[in-house]
C-alpha cells in the first residue's frame, strides 16, 4: 500500500490522498472527484496493474457512507484498498464500471444496500431485492418493514 | 411452403427461476431469435437471506453456522474463510494440528464440490451415469464428514481458534481409502465424459473467456484458471500452512477447442480434483500432534476500526470475508466477497447469439451456488 500511496503522491500531489495503516488492512483515502483518475492510473501503471476488482462495498458511519474498493494486481500479487466518502443524503460516487466491468455487479449492490448512486453506471437497479422495495437494508438506521405485499412477518 | 410465410419475430423467453439446469433459483431472461439467443439477462436475488444483515447482529461464533449456508456445496471452504478474516482481525492464533486439519477439511470439501460439479455439468448436457459415479464417491466424503463433526452438508467444523474436535486413527484409515479409491475412479471419470465425443462437441469452443476479459470481469477460481491464468489464492496468499504442501495450479490450455472455453473450465476442476489428492495425503503423512484449539477468549471482540479482508481459495474462486470491527464481539460490517456472484456477472457478455442450448453448457461450466450468489 505504501508504493501505491507513493505512485499517488507523485501523480497527484498530496490534496485529499491519505494512507491509513491501522490498526488493520492499510487502505488510501481518495477525494471522491479524483477516484476514475486513480483507479484508471492504477490499473494502467505498468509497476502497479490493478487489473481486477474485487469488490466494492460500502460502510455505513452514522455522518457519512465509505465506498470501499479493493483491487487485485494478477501481475503483481497484491491486492490494494481504496476508500471514498460521500453523505449519507444523496451521497454520489462517479461509477468505475467501464474501467473495470466486475465493478457493474458490486455497484448495483452498494446502490440496492445502501443507497449510495453511481454516476454513469449504465444499469443502476436493485439486484437482490425487489425493485419495489423500500430503503436500503445495511443502513444502521433501517427499520423492518412489517408486510409486504401483504405477507406479514410476524 | 416458402420460408417468407414463417413468422421470425424476437421473443423474450423466461428460462428460471425454476429450471434444472440453472443450479438453483437464478432466472436468465432470453431474447431469442428462433434457436438462437440474442442476449441473456441474468436476474438474482431469489435466494437473498440476508447474510450480511445477520453478521451485524449476531456475533462472531454465531455467524459461523451461516457461512455453511452461503456456499452449501463447500461448507468447510467457507468457515475457513470467514475464521481466518476473525482469526486475523483479532489477533487468535490457531495451534498447528488445527491448521493441518482445516486444510483436510478443505481440500476433501474441495473435491466433493468439483464431483457435484462435474457430474451436474454432464447431467446438464444429458450424460446421467457420470452423475451417478460422481455422487457415489462423494458420499464417502460426507461419511467421513459426518464422523468428523456429525453433519453431512452444514458443518461448523470450523471454529475460531482451530477445529471443533480431533479426528482419530479410524478417520485418518477412511480418508486413506477414499483418496485410493478416487485415484483409482478418476481415470474411469475421463473414459465415460472427459474424451467423450459428444460431451467434447457440446462444450469445446462453447463460451470461450479469452484471459483478459476473464480478468476485468472479475473472474476467480477454476473459471479464470480455465482461460489461461496460473493463479491460486492457495499459492499466492498462503494460509493455514498452504505453504507447506506441494501442488501444481492447473490452466486451461485450449486442449479440445479454443482457449477460455466450457471444456478448459470443467478439465481444469477434473484437474484439481488430483491435486487436491495430493494434498490430503502431505497432510495425513505430516500430521503433527497437539492441540486443536487455540487460547481463545469466551467472546471474540474485534477493535474498533480494525478491518482485514483474507483472501481464500474456495472451490469456485476467490472467497474472502472484509469485515470491520465495533468494538464488540458483533461484526460492525461484515461483507462475503463470493466467486459465484462475481463469475456469473459475465453471462450477459459471454451469452451473445449461442444457440440456446448452448446456454445450458455455459451456465453449467462457471458451477454457480446461487445460495452464495444471492447471500
Amino acid at each position: 500500500m505504501q508504493a501505491v500511496f507513493e505512485k499517488l503522491k507523485a501523480r497527484f500531489g498530496e490534496d485529499g490522498f491519505q494512507l491509513a495503516t491501522g490498526p488493520g488492512d492499510p487502505f488510501v483515502r481518495v477525494p471522491v472527484e479524483r477516484l476514475r483518475d486513480v483507479v484508471a492510473m492504477l490499473r494502467d501503471d505498468c509497476d502497479l496493474k490493478f487489473d481486477q476488482v474485487l469488490i466494492v462495498t460500502g460502510v455505513d458511519y452514522s455522518d457519512r457512507i465509505d465506498v470501499v474498493y479493493h483491487l487485485r494486481s494478477y501481475a503483481h500479487r497484491a491486492t490494494a484498498v481504496l476508500k471514498v466518502s460521500v453523505p449519507r443524503d444523496g451521497g454520489v460516487v462517479p461509477s468505475i464500471c467501464d474501467l473495470h466491468p466486475a465493478a457493474n455487479w458490486h455497484e448495483r449492490e452498494t446502490f440496492d444496500m445502501l443507497g449510495v448512486r453511481f454516476e454513469g453506471h449504465p444499469n443502476l437497479r436493485r439486484i437482490l431485492l425487489p425493485e419495489d422495495w423500500d430503503g436500503h437494508p445495511l443502513r444502521k438506521d433501517y427499520q423492518q418493514p412489517q408486510q409486504y405485499h401483504g405477507i406479514s412477518n410476524q | 411452403m416458402p420460408a417468407s410465410f414463417l413468422k421470425t419475430d424476437e421473443i423474450l423467453v423466461n428460462m428460471g427461476p425454476q429450471h434444472p439446469s440453472t443450479h438453483g433459483v437464478l432466472r436468465l431472461v432470453l431474447r431469442t431469435d428462433g434457436e438462437l439467443v440474442r442476449e441473456a439477462f441474468p436476474h438474482i436475488g431469489y435466494l437473498h437471506r440476508c447474510a450480511e444483515k445477520i453478521g451485524e447482529s449476531v456475533s462472531v461464533t454465531q455467524f459461523i453456522p451461516y457461512t455453511d449456508r452461503m456456499d452449501y456445496l463447500a461448507a468447510m471452504n467457507n468457515n475457513l474463510a470467514f475464521c481466518l478474516a476473525v482469526e486475523k482481525a483479532a489477533g487468535i492464533e490457531v495451534p498447528k494440528r488445527a491448521q493441518y486439519l482445516r486444510v483436510l477439511a478443505a481440500e476433501l470439501n474441495r473435491i466433493a464440490s468439483h464431483l457435484v460439479a462435474v457430474g451436474t455439468f454432464g447431467l446438464d448436457l444429458g450424460a446421467f451415469t457420470i452423475f451417478c459415479y460422481t455422487f457415489r464417491e462423494r458420499e464417502q466424503i460426507l461419511q467421513i464428514f459426518e464422523r468428523m463433526c456429525g453433519a453431512r452438508l452444514t458443518y461448523s467444523y470450523l471454529r475460531h481458534g482451530g477445529v471443533m474436535r480431533d479426528i482419530d486413527d479410524d478417520i485418518i484409515e477412511d480418508v486413506k481409502v477414499f483418496l485410493h479409491v478416487m485415484e483409482s475412479k478418476w481415470p474411469e471419470y475421463n473414459q465415460l465424459l472427459s474424451e467423450n465425443e459428444i460431451f467434447i462437441r457440446r462444450t469445446a469452443n462453447v463460451g470461450i473467456i479469452p484471459p483478459d476479459r476473464a480478468i476485468a470481469n472479475g473472474l476467480t477460481g477454476p473459471c479464470l484458471r480455465g482461460s489461461g491464468v496460473s493463479f491460486d489464492c492457495r499459492k499466492a496468499f498462503p494460509y493455514s500452512g498452504y505453504e507447506d504442501f506441494e501442488f501444481q495450479i492447473p490452466v486451461g490450455t485450449g486442449q479440445k477447442g479454443t482457449l477460455g472455453d466450457a471444456w478448459d473450465r470443467y478439465w481444469v476442476r477434473m484437474l484439481e480434483i488430483r491435486e487436491s489428492i495430493r494434498i490430503c495425503r502431505q497432510v495425513i503423512d505430516n500430521l503433527p500432534d497437539g492441540p486443536v484449539m487455540g487460547p481463545v477468549p469466551k467472546s471474540i471482540k474485534i477493535p474498533e476500526g480494525q478491518e482485514c479482508y483474507v483472501p481464500t481459495e474456495n472451490p469456485r474462486g476467490e472467497l474472502g470475508f472484509y469485515i470491520i470491527g465495533g468494538g464488540k464481539d458483533v461484526l460492525y460490517r461484515c461483507r462475503a466477497r463470493g466467486p459465484s456472484f462475481c463469475n456469473l456477472s459475465i453471462t450477459h457478455e459471454v451469452c451473445h447469439d449461442v444457440l440456446l442450448a448452448d446456454i445450458v453448457a455455459v451456465i453449467g461450466s462457471f458451477d454457480i451456488v446461487l445460495g452464495e450468489v444471492d447471500r
